[in-house]
Formats: structure tokens, C-alpha cells, sequence
């Protein structure tokens, strides 16, 4: 069975440990995490996890059921079975001489980025989008010199009104 | 206090009494909660942290509190109450290294799904996190192995998170549920309000089946030739022997029994195959080999029964499965007919429909293997051997004992040479397979049963991991039969190294081993010994006509193997067959 990206949104109670029993359980079944984010939902006392998670079908499914067998997980659902929007932000903090900076903002521009800091001899940029669209950001500045890198993982919807 | 403690007060006359709305503590509280939720017996082992509680339990009598020796023979004891009964086990333990001892006790219940909850106390809220004295983070440490937990903040949480843990606990599949109440939340004082109905947004197990499955169940029945049931822990605990003997009835399918499942089918029934896997007789193993259609009921597909998966089940057509917990469907063996539902509901519902299946030449193939390769040992009248032991409780007891068993040799023989008759009348760790449980499950199996013979068959190594508890048994006249096959080795062990590490016999000897009848002295407790078979019946018939508990040293020979035996690794067509060969 082929090995794909998939993105699960998992509604919780915002209970104390409720992350280290989410977390902890990607740990112990084998589960892979590549990013994870939570925040708090539309809804009061509940937050969302968005998580980014590879493995074929069955893993998935194992996934979903063993999530569900958390008393405090209320919903999960698999973003990626449908049309999803998914979104990361990431700082980079880049060598930016004055000589040079002509043509990282170009880049900046290039991708909407945002500058959101300028230092002596650097500066920061916010980029936000899709993982793809942040790797390849990362890709044009590295030869700058990146000092620091600080990316979100990705949070997610699905699209307009299906569900 | 004795074992057949006659409640004080009415049942009215209690609740009455319980729920009024007083000015009372945390510990109060979690004393009347108890009570509602019907606990009659609560074992434990006080500490600084649960000081609140205990002295809310002095002169309390409206349940029994047995001061274990060990958190760990706490916990099994609570254990073997609940696997006995069906109830809901308590036990209490202090924070820190009580809440530690705990752990293994926690992991064993959570592996084979049995309903606890367990008490611990903690730091006061205002130390958690300074490392303060007898701080440990029980609820992270036990989150892997616990069903759910909760660490109460505060004291008006209380009614309802005992509540909802009983719950829990014992609905869905079962499992250990921790609460962790912090030293101030116990001594906090608030106005009780009891809480009598539950709801937890997202946890909601599916009890009655999907009937279109059912239905497909069912026609695969009618299209198979040659059907094979697993049975496991999930039938006994959800009280589906009658359902299950019904269904076996109507369909006229062969059963296997896992080791959680043996007591859910009776032993003498014409259908049944005994046991399956590592262990298992030829009989069952060869059926599931060759069958085409496989129907695993309350049982999890554990590697101890699959073996080696690749070459599980070769020529089975569809797998069928029936599981109260979804998770347990697909998670090692492709599922073509999944029953998601209480075993007890989907088997009811089954029974409707249910018809004979057309595999007369199948069971006719079977029976002539339950007859052609039964279970045997090399019996001899000079030397007592440890199938006899069992052989010889089996018979006596009429199959009517609760068995509990500890982990290793002994326990494979208990499951085999047992017939056992009712449900809840095999208590043994499988899914751990815990070494020390044992004898405590006894403990808790009797004083959940005060009217059963109770009967624990231990080795002699691991009767020495929980042999302190003796003591509760001698001051509570706990009549509990301790049964030790003292083989003078780590018996399973031993038969590894005969088998798979050729004869080197690595730190197996368990020379230095106390005399268990001085033991059982050193406690007030009666210590018989036997060598010969004659020894042997004469000794268990004094055990039996003994009011009180009982350790019976029964001394066999070392290098008894048990037999089929399934290295790991191979598949279950790969049994060595030993003696039988
Ligand atoms: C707590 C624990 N430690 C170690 C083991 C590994 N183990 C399984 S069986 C066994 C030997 C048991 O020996 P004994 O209690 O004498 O019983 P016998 O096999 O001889 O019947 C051991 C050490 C275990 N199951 N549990």
C-alpha cells in the first residue's frame, strides 16, 4: 500500500495533558508526526490539532480509531480526503548586508512574503502558505546565510462548504 | 472484619444518608461516592497523601478496606475482584512510590481490559511541579496505560469525576481509569451534591451492532464449509456465555478458546477446541489453519494466539470480527465483515438469524483430532507431575473453583488440564502476563466471591513476588487455596533455554527459595507440602476441608515441558508436540 502526506484535524477537549495523550500516542503505536499545531477551536473549551502525518490507509484508519478511543478526542476527521486549505507560517531570519538586501526583497516580493524586522545586518521574514510554498522560500534565501528558522507546521480547513 | 461482612445499614437507608447535601471534605465525598457506585470492598495502603482519606475512613464500616502488604498486591487483588465479578475494582495508594508500586498492576488491567479505578493521592495542588516530597507524575507516567485519568483541581470536581471514571471504566471496552487527588482537594470541605447521570461529549460506545454486518455474518455462515469461532477475553466480560453457547448452538461452529476467553465456553462442550496459539492444542490450531471461515468474537488477534502472521489462517476465505472497540478491527488482520458492538449485543442479535452451518465433515474431521491429539503428559505413578496436580483440582472441584493463576508454566497447564465450567472462573494475566499476580487476584477473587472455593496455582518463582500478602489472608480468614508447583526453576524459562537457546540454562535456579510451609506458618497461615501423588490428593483433600486459606507446596519435578508448544516466530502449524509426538 503506497505511503502518503495526509492531514488530520482532531477536535479535543481543552483538558490539562490532553496534547502529551494525543502526542503520546503518535509516540507509542509507531505513528509518524511531521508537524502538529493547536489552538483553541470556534468552539469554547475545545481546541483543534491539525496534524501532518504520513502512512498508507490502514495506519490512517488505526490512526483515526485510536484517537478516538481518547476520551477527550471528540472528532477527527482527515482534511486531505477533500479539497483543504493548509497553511504555515515561518520566520526566517536571513544575512541581509545592505548590499544585498535589494535582491533578497525581491524575493520577499516575488513570494508576498513580508519583511518584519531589519537588524544591522539582517532581517526577518514572515512567510506564510502552503508547506511547498515555505520550502521553496527557504530554498532561494538559504544562500544568504539563514541564522534562524522557525516554521508553525500547518493548519487546515477544508474548502467552502463540503461537510 | 471477615470476608462475609454483613452490610449495617439498609440499601435505602444508605443512600439516604449519602446524599444529603452536607458541608463535607474531598475524602468524605469520595467515601459516599464510592458507596453510591455500589463498592464493597476497597483495597489499599495509606501515605501522607491519602492521610485526609484514611482518617475519613476510621470506624467507617459501610464497605471492607483490606491493607494489602504491597501497592502492587492492592492493585491485583483489585484486579482479581473485578475479573471475578464484573464489578468495577478500587484501590487506593499514596502519591510517589505508592503510586509507582502501582504501575504494573495498572498496565496488566489495561492490557486485558479489565474495569478499575484507582485511587492515588497527590502533593498539594500548590506543590505539584517542585519536585515536592513523594511527588511522581502519575497520570503522565500511567497515560499509556491507563483507559483515561483525571487529576482533580478541585474539590467540587469530585462527584462527578468519580462518576464519570466508573463509567468509563466499566462501559465500552473496559479498562483502568486513575483519578489523582491532590493532598488539599482531599481536605477541602464543599456541599456534597451527588451526581447520578453522565455525559461525555465524544465517548460514546457503540453497543448494538450494525445489522447489515450481522446479516453478512451470517450468510457467510450459511456459504462456509469449514467456520472456526475464536473466542476471547470480550465474551466473559461482557457477560456473553449464554449468548455465545446459543450461537455455538444454533450454528453448530467449532470454538477456540483464547486464555481470557476460557471460561466465557464451557470445556465439555462437543464444539470446543480447546485453546489456540503458543500453547494451543493440535485440534484448535489446525482448525484455524484450515478454515475458510474465521469469526473472532470479543478476541484481539494477540501474537500469542496468531504467532507468526504470514502464515496465520492460510486458507480462510473471510475473517469476521466482533469487537466493542472499533480500534481492534484491521489492526493486525485484514477484516472482511467487521461487528463493531457489545459482544453480548451482537451475539443476541445474531441468535435471531442464526442457522446450522453445512460443515458436518469438518466437526467430523475435528472430533476425530480431539481424539487423536488430545492434550497428554507422561503420568507415572512415582513421580508427581504438575498436569496432575491440575488434574486432580480440576476434577475434585468439579470445575466449580474460581482459578486465578500466576505467569509461566503452571498457567499454561491450568489452561489446558482445567475444565472449567463458568465464566468468570479463570483469573490470569494474558495480555501482560504478569509474574506476583497471582496470588493477590486471589485475594480480591474471594472477597468478591465469599461463597466460592477460590483457588490460585503459582509457581514457586513468582508466588514470591506478591508472598507477603499471605498476611491479609491469615487476620481476614481469607480462605483462599494457594497452590505453588514448585518445580525449583523459572519453569517457562528454563523450557526456552531448553528449546530455543540449546540447553544453557542461564540463572534459572531458584535455590534459596524459602520452605513454603514455613512460610505459610511464619504468617498463621496452614502449609502443606506433598511430593507423591499420594501426598498430593491427601494434602488437597486437607486443603479442602480447611475452613481458612491454605498454601499447599505441591514439589514436582524440574524439566516438565509444556506441550504443543509454538516457538515464536513460527506459525501455529508449527507445533512441537513433545510427549504427544
Ligand atoms: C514480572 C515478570 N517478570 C518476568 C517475567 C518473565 N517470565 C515469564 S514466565 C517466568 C518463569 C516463571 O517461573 P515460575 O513462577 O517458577 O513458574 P513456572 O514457569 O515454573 O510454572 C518468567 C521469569 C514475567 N512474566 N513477569
Amino acid at each position: 500500500m503506497t505511503t502518503t502526506k495526509h492531514t488530520v484535524s482532531v477536535l479535543v477537549n481543552n483538558q490539562p495533558g490532553v496534547l502529551q495523550r494525543v502526542s503520546g500516542l503518535f509516540g507509542r503505536r509507531g505513528f509518524n508526526i511531521e508537524s502538529i499545531t493547536v489552538g483553541e477551536s470556534e468552539e469554547l473549551g475545545l481546541s483543534r490539532m491539525v496534524i501532518v502525518t504520513t502512512g498508507d490507509d490502514n495506519t490512517l484508519e488505526q490512526i483515526s480509531k485510536q484517537l478516538y478511543k481518547l476520551i477527550d478526542v471528540i472528532k477527527v476527521v482527515d482534511l486531505s480526503a477533500n479539497p483543504m486549505v493548509a497553511r504555515e507560517l515561518a520566520l526566517i531570519k536571513v544575512n541581509a548586508e545592505p548590499i544585498m538586501r535589494p535582491e533578497i526583497l525581491g524575493i520577499v516580493e516575488t513570494f508576498r512574503a513580508a519583511v518584519v524586522d531589519i537588524g544591522p545586518a539582517s532581517i526577518i521574514v514572515q512567510v506564510v502558505g502552503d508547506s511547498d510554498k515555505i520550502d521553496a522560500m527557504v530554498e532561494l534565501l538559504r544562500p544568504y546565510g539563514i541564522r534562524e528558522l522557525s516554521r508553525t507546521g500547518a493548519t487546515a480547513m477544508i474548502r467552502g462548504s463540503v461537510r | 472484619m471477615n470476608v462475609q461482612t454483613e452490610p449495617k445499614r439498609s440499601k435505602e437507608e444508605l443512600i439516604e444518608k449519602l446524599t444529603q447535601p452536607d458541608l463535607i471534605t474531598g475524602s468524605e465525598i469520595l467515601l459516599r461516592s464510592l458507596l453510591l457506585e455500589g463498592v464493597d470492598c476497597v483495597f489499599g495502603y495509606p501515605g501522607g497523601a491519602v492521610l485526609y482519606i484514611y482518617d475519613a475512613m476510621h470506624g467507617f464500616d459501610d464497605f471492607n478496606h483490606l491493607l494489602t502488604r504491597h501497592e502492587q498486591g492492592a492493585i491485583h487483588a483489585a484486579d482479581g475482584y473485578a475479573r471475578s465479578t464484573g464489578k468495577v475494582g478500587v484501590c487506593i495508594a499514596t502519591s510517589g512510590p505508592g503510586a509507582t508500586n502501582l504501575v504494573t498492576g495498572i498496565a496488566t488491567a489495561y492490557m486485558d481490559s479489565v474495569p478499575l479505578v484507582v485511587i492515588t493521592g497527590n502533593v498539594a495542588t500548590n506543590f505539584i511541579g517542585t519536585d515536592a516530597f513523594q511527588e511522581a507524575d502519575i497520570t503522565g507516567i500511567t497515560m499509556p496505560i491507563t483507559k483515561h485519568s483525571y487529576l482533580v483541581r478541585d474539590v467540587n470536581d469530585l462527584p462527578r469525576i468519580i462518576h464519570e471514571a466508573f463509567h468509563i471504566a466499566n462501559s465500552g471496552r473496559k479498562g483502568p481509569v486513575l483519578i489523582d487527588i491532590p493532598k488539599d482537594v482531599s481536605a477541602h470541605k464543599t456541599i456534597f451534591k451527588p451526581v447520578t447521570d453522565v455525559s461525555i461529549r465524544g465517548y460514546n460506545p457503540t453497543v448494538q451492532p450494525n445489522k447489515l454486518q450481522v446479516d453478512k455474518l451470517i450468510k457467510a455462515i450459511e456459504e462456509a464449509e469449514r467456520p472456526v469461532i475464536i473466542a476471547g477475553g470480550g465474551v466473559v466480560y461482557s457477560d456473553a456465555s449464554k449468548e455465545l453457547i446459543e450461537f455455538v448452538n444454533k450454528t453448530r461452529i467449532p470454538v477456540a478458546t483464547t486464555l481470557l476467553g476460557l471460561s466465557g465456553f464451557p470445556s465439555a462442550h462437543e464444539l470446543w477446541l480447546g485453546m489456540p496459539g503458543m500453547h494451543g492444542t493440535y485440534t484448535a490450531n489446525t482448525a484455524i489453519q484450515n478454515a475458510d471461515l474465521l469469526i473472532s468474537i470479543g478476541s484481539r488477534f494477540d501474537d500469542r494466539v496468531t504467532m507468526n502472521l504470514n502464515g496465520f489462517a492460510p486458507k480462510v476465505k473471510v475473517i469476521a470480527h466482533i469487537d466493542v472497540d472499533p480500534a481492534e478491527i484491521g489492526k493486525n488482520v485484514k477484516t472482511d465483515i467487521p461487528c463493531v458492538g457489545d459482544v453480548k449485543a451482537v451475539l443476541a442479535y445474531a441468535n435471531t438469524k442464526a442457522r446450522p452451518a453445512k460443515n458436518e465433515a469438518w466437526i467430523a474431521e475435528l472430533q476425530d483430532n480431539k481424539v487423536k491429539f488430545p492434550l497428554k503428559y507422561g503420568d507415572t505413578e512415582t513421580e508427581l507431575k504438575p498436569q496432575f496436580v491440575v488434574e486432580m483440582i480440576s476434577e475434585t472441584t468439579n470445575g466449580e473453583a474460581i482459578i486465578t493463576t500466576d505467569v509461566g508454566q503452571h498457567q499454561m497447564w491450568a489452561a489446558q488440564f482445567y475444565r472449567f465450567k463458568n465464566p468468570r472462573s479463570l483469573v490470569t494475566s494474558g495480555g501482560l502476563g504478569t509474574m506476583g499476580f497471582g496470588f493477590p487476584s486471589a485475594i480480591g477473587a474471594q472477597m468478591g466471591n465469599p461463597d466460592k472455593l477460590v483457588v490460585s496455582i503459582n509457581g514457586d518463582g513468582g508466588v514470591q513476588m506478591c508472598a507477603q500478602e499471605l498476611a491479609i489472608c491469615a487476620i481476614n480468614n481469607i480462605p483462599v487455596k494457594v497452590v505453588i508447583i514448585n518445580n525449583q526453576v523459572l519453569g517457562m524459562v528454563r523450557q526456552w533455554q531448553e528449546i530455543i537457546y540449546e540447553n544453557r540454562y542461564s540463572h534459572i535456579d531458584l535455590a534459596g527459595s524459602p520452605d513454603f510451609v514455613k512460610l505459610a506458618e511464619a504468617y498463621g497461615v496452614k502449609g502443606l507440602r506433598a511430593t507423591t501423588k499420594e501426598e498430593a490428593r491427601r494434602a488437597w483433600q486437607e486443603a479442602l476441608d480447611t475452613p481458612g486459606p491454605v498454601v499447599i507446596d505441591f514439589v514436582v519435578p524440574k524439566g516438565e515441558n509444556v506441550f504443543p508448544m509454538v516457538k515464536a516466530g513460527d506459525t501455529i502449524s508449527d507445533m512441537l508436540m513433545g510427549d504427544s509426538e
